[in-house]
């Protein structure tokens, strides 16, 4: 089997990148080193099809020696659609961890989520009983029986001489 | 006929994913679609169990290429018997799941996207366990892995993400590893066919073959947590959902496992490594069990337990003979489904108690008797207390191991396998310490005793990392008692049936000391 000296050595060279790179503490450096590494093993399959530069193609009368083997491009095919699904998962994975570190322990957690949902079910449980709503409509009778505020009056009275000036104005 | 449904246990599952992701919001649908398919993916495992026990083993070929060129599918006793059982457990852990999704309204395991990827990791390691070419099984593991990537880091809080990281790295090194054995075994032999390699790689020069091996072993024994390579499984397993935790402690190690026996049977037949095995096997109980003894929470303590137990595989599987593969697949069996009903009550703990520490639990027995019940059982078992399983697979591995010794030369040195025999016996017993400690804290401790507790048992435990504070709900779903209860069943059905067990798991192990039989399986004509 003969093999190009020039895929070898890249392939050691992306190896040893790969591997030194990995050996990092930042998951950004280490995604980066799987990536190369990844490829040096792809390197490494494609490597295994024989001399480079034939056709895959094997027909009628064509020479064995005459074709690559066609197998390891398949399975090449194959790594490299793994390899990137992986990077994409690991890219979304690196941006939530630095947004988490970004946002400290809590992360991105909302602060009352209990809170919260205790006070939608209070709100719940007081549309639903009957009782509340009587005391409700009691609240609102009892309020229209008391004196109106004369305080409010004159405000809404001044709001409505303003708009009727505004409209003059127009 | 019987060679159709070969496809169907990797097709379906995909399928039903696809169908689930479809039906996004449609809670209720996917969770149906999600059960009939692990539930007719179960039927035709048995289905196929029976078929190939009775009518020899089944070969496909996909897309009708033939062998060497095609991908074949290979069902003989071994993956039907891995099939069976995984399917069983996977159907049982999604019940547990939808319980749990139901009772929590889907906080815990988002139905959305857990079923979706559950499903594709069932996919995954169907697909792993019919693979007749080296591959093929690299693309199941890889589907599996990508899969269990998002269940393990499901929901993204920065605790699942810290240990998905550490995990996500090391199955990516184990791949790499796999690949680059995979290269260089088509360089040397120029065929990924399992059977063609079984061949063609005994021709190699010696020294060859060690290398490719050990690269082979490198990449399985990292996915099968075997020691010293078995360092990541215990941060990263915990943290995820009960259920996820479950399936990943009973099924993923053990398609590393199956794997190894595929490596030892049929791919490098020649090329022996009992010693390394033996010695591997050894330190992996005794250093994984000691691990589990400084453990306070329950969740970490199963996860050592569980590295330590794949020491007896290994330790079959390097015992070589009918009688050691013979109980390491009743042993595999049983480790499924013993480690994953101990991780589902531990759920159900969780929930009831409010922690998984044995420091903050106590007065259960009295709560729950039930709960009690469905831990006692499990856990005895694991630690090997007859009549159970565990007890019997156990010895099933000592007996053959102790008939190997002096039997033949390859099988290493006598001194050698009494030591691992010892090693196995001494971690059985630990494990029932562990274990009995954690159930007379939790279950028989009274509750007002809890404060201010001294115990000389509790003196060596360390509590995790960072324990994260559950609140107890106080509720167990019916569906999650339910699912529990029916492995704790199947668990104490593999004793029950025990003898008919290790009768087919003989009449496996008799195809696989004879790579023979699996190579004129794929190449009936013989190889050309």
């Amino acid at each position: 089997m003969t093999a190009s000296l020039t895929l070898v050595v890249l392939m050691a060279v992306l190896f040893g990148a790969g591997i030194s790179i990995m050996l990092e503490r930042s998951i950004t450096r280490v995604l980066i080193g799987f990536l190369l590494v990844g490829n040096a093993v792809n390197i490494l399959i494609y490597l295994m099809s024989g001399a480079p530069g034939l056709p895959p193609i094997l027909g009628d009368g064509v020479d064995p020696d005459e074709i690559s083997d066609p197998l390891p491009q398949a399975f090449v095919l194959t790594a490299i659609v793994i390899n990137l699904g992986i990077t994409a998962f690991m890219l979304a994975l690196i941006y939530r961890s630095w947004w988490l570190a970004q946002l400290g322990a809590k992360g991105d957690l909302v602060d009352d989520e209990e809170e919260d949902a205790q006070d939608a079910e209070e709100a719940a449980d007081l549309i639903r009983s009957s009782a509340a709503d009587d005391a409700a409509i009691q609240e609102i009778i009892d309020a229209s029986d008391e004196e109106p505020d004369e305080e409010l009056e004159r405000e809404a009275s001044a709001r409505d001489a303003d708009e009727l000036d505004e409209e003059v104005r127009r | 006929m019987i060679a159709a449904l070969v496809p169907l246990v990797v097709l379906l599952p995909l399928l039903g994913a696809a169908t689930a992701l479809i039906l996004g919001r449609h809670r209720r649908a996917q969770m149906a679609v999600s059960t009939t398919v692990l539930a007719s993916v179960a039927v035709i495992a048995a289905v196929l169990l029976v078929a190939v026990d009775a009518g020899g083993p089944t070969v496909v070929h996909v897309g009708g290429w033939a062998p060497p060129f095609g991908i074949v599918l290979v069902v003989d006793r071994l993956s039907a018997i891995m099939l069976l059982i995984s399917a069983i457990v996977l159907l049982v852990v999604l019940v547990y799941a939808v319980g749990q999704g139901v009772a929590d309204r889907h906080r815990e395991t988002p139905v959305s996207i857990f079923n979706p990827s559950y499903l594709i990791l069932s996919a995954g390691v169907f697909n792993a366990f019919i693979a007749g070419d080296l591959f093929n099984l690299y693309v199941g593991f890889e589907i599996l892995l990508s899969a269990s990537y998002v269940l393990l880091t499901l929901g993204g809080t920065g605790e699942r993400i810290r240990a998905g990281v550490t995990y996500i790295i090391v199955s990516l090194v184990s791949s790499l590893f796999f690949l680059s054995a995979i290269a260089l075994i088509y360089g040397a032999t120029g065929t990924a066919n399992i059977a063609q390699l079984s061949v063609r790689l005994a021709e190699l020069p010696d020294n060859v073959q060690l290398i490719l091996h050990l690269l082979l072993l490198m990449a399985f024994g990292i996915k099968a947590a075997v020691f010293p390579l078995s360092f990541w499984l215990p941060d990263s397993y915990p943290t995820a959902p009960a259920p996820v935790t479950a399936v990943f402690a009973g099924l993923l190690t053990k398609v590393g496992v199956y794997a190894i026996i595929r490596t030892e049977t049929v791919i490098f037949s020649e090329s022996d490594l009992t010693v390394l095995l033996m010695v591997v096997g050894g330190l992996t109980m005794l250093i994984g069990i000691l691990g589990a003894l400084t453990q306070a929470d329950i969740k970490r303590l199963l996860s050592y337990t569980l590295v330590s137990h794949i020491g007896y595989m290994i330790f079959g599987i390097g015992v070589g003979t009918q009688l050691g593969y013979s109980a390491t697949i009743y042993y595999v069996v049983h480790h499924i489904t013993v480690q994953t009903s101990l991780f589902l009550t531990t759920g159900l703990i969780e929930r009831f108690g409010g922690a998984t520490s044995i420091n903050r639990l106590a007065g259960l027995l009295k709560a729950s008797p039930y709960l009690a019940i469905l831990f006692f059982i499990p856990a005895l078992n694991l630690g090997g207390i007859p009549p159970f399983s565990g007890f019997l697979g156990k010895v099933g591995l000592f007996i053959a191991g102790a008939d190997d010794t002096g039997a033949t030369a390859a099988a290493g040195p006598d001194w050698l396998i009494w030591a691992v025999i010892a090693a196995g016996a001494a971690t059985s017993l630990i494990t029932l310490y562990a274990l009995t400690r954690f159930w007379n804290m939790a279950f028989w401790r009274r509750r007002d005793e809890l404060e201010g507790y001294e115990s000389v048992l509790l003196g060596s435990v360390q509590e995790a990392p960072e324990g994260a504070t559950v609140t107890a709900t106080r509720t167990t779903p019916v569906l999650m008692v339910a699912a529990t209860t029916t492995l704790v069943v199947v668990s104490v059905l593999l004793t029950v049936f025990a003898g008919p067990i290790f009768e087919l798991t003989d009449r496996t192990a008799a195809n696989l000391v004879d790579p023979d039989v699996y190579v004129s399986l794929v190449f009936p004509g013989g190889i050309r």
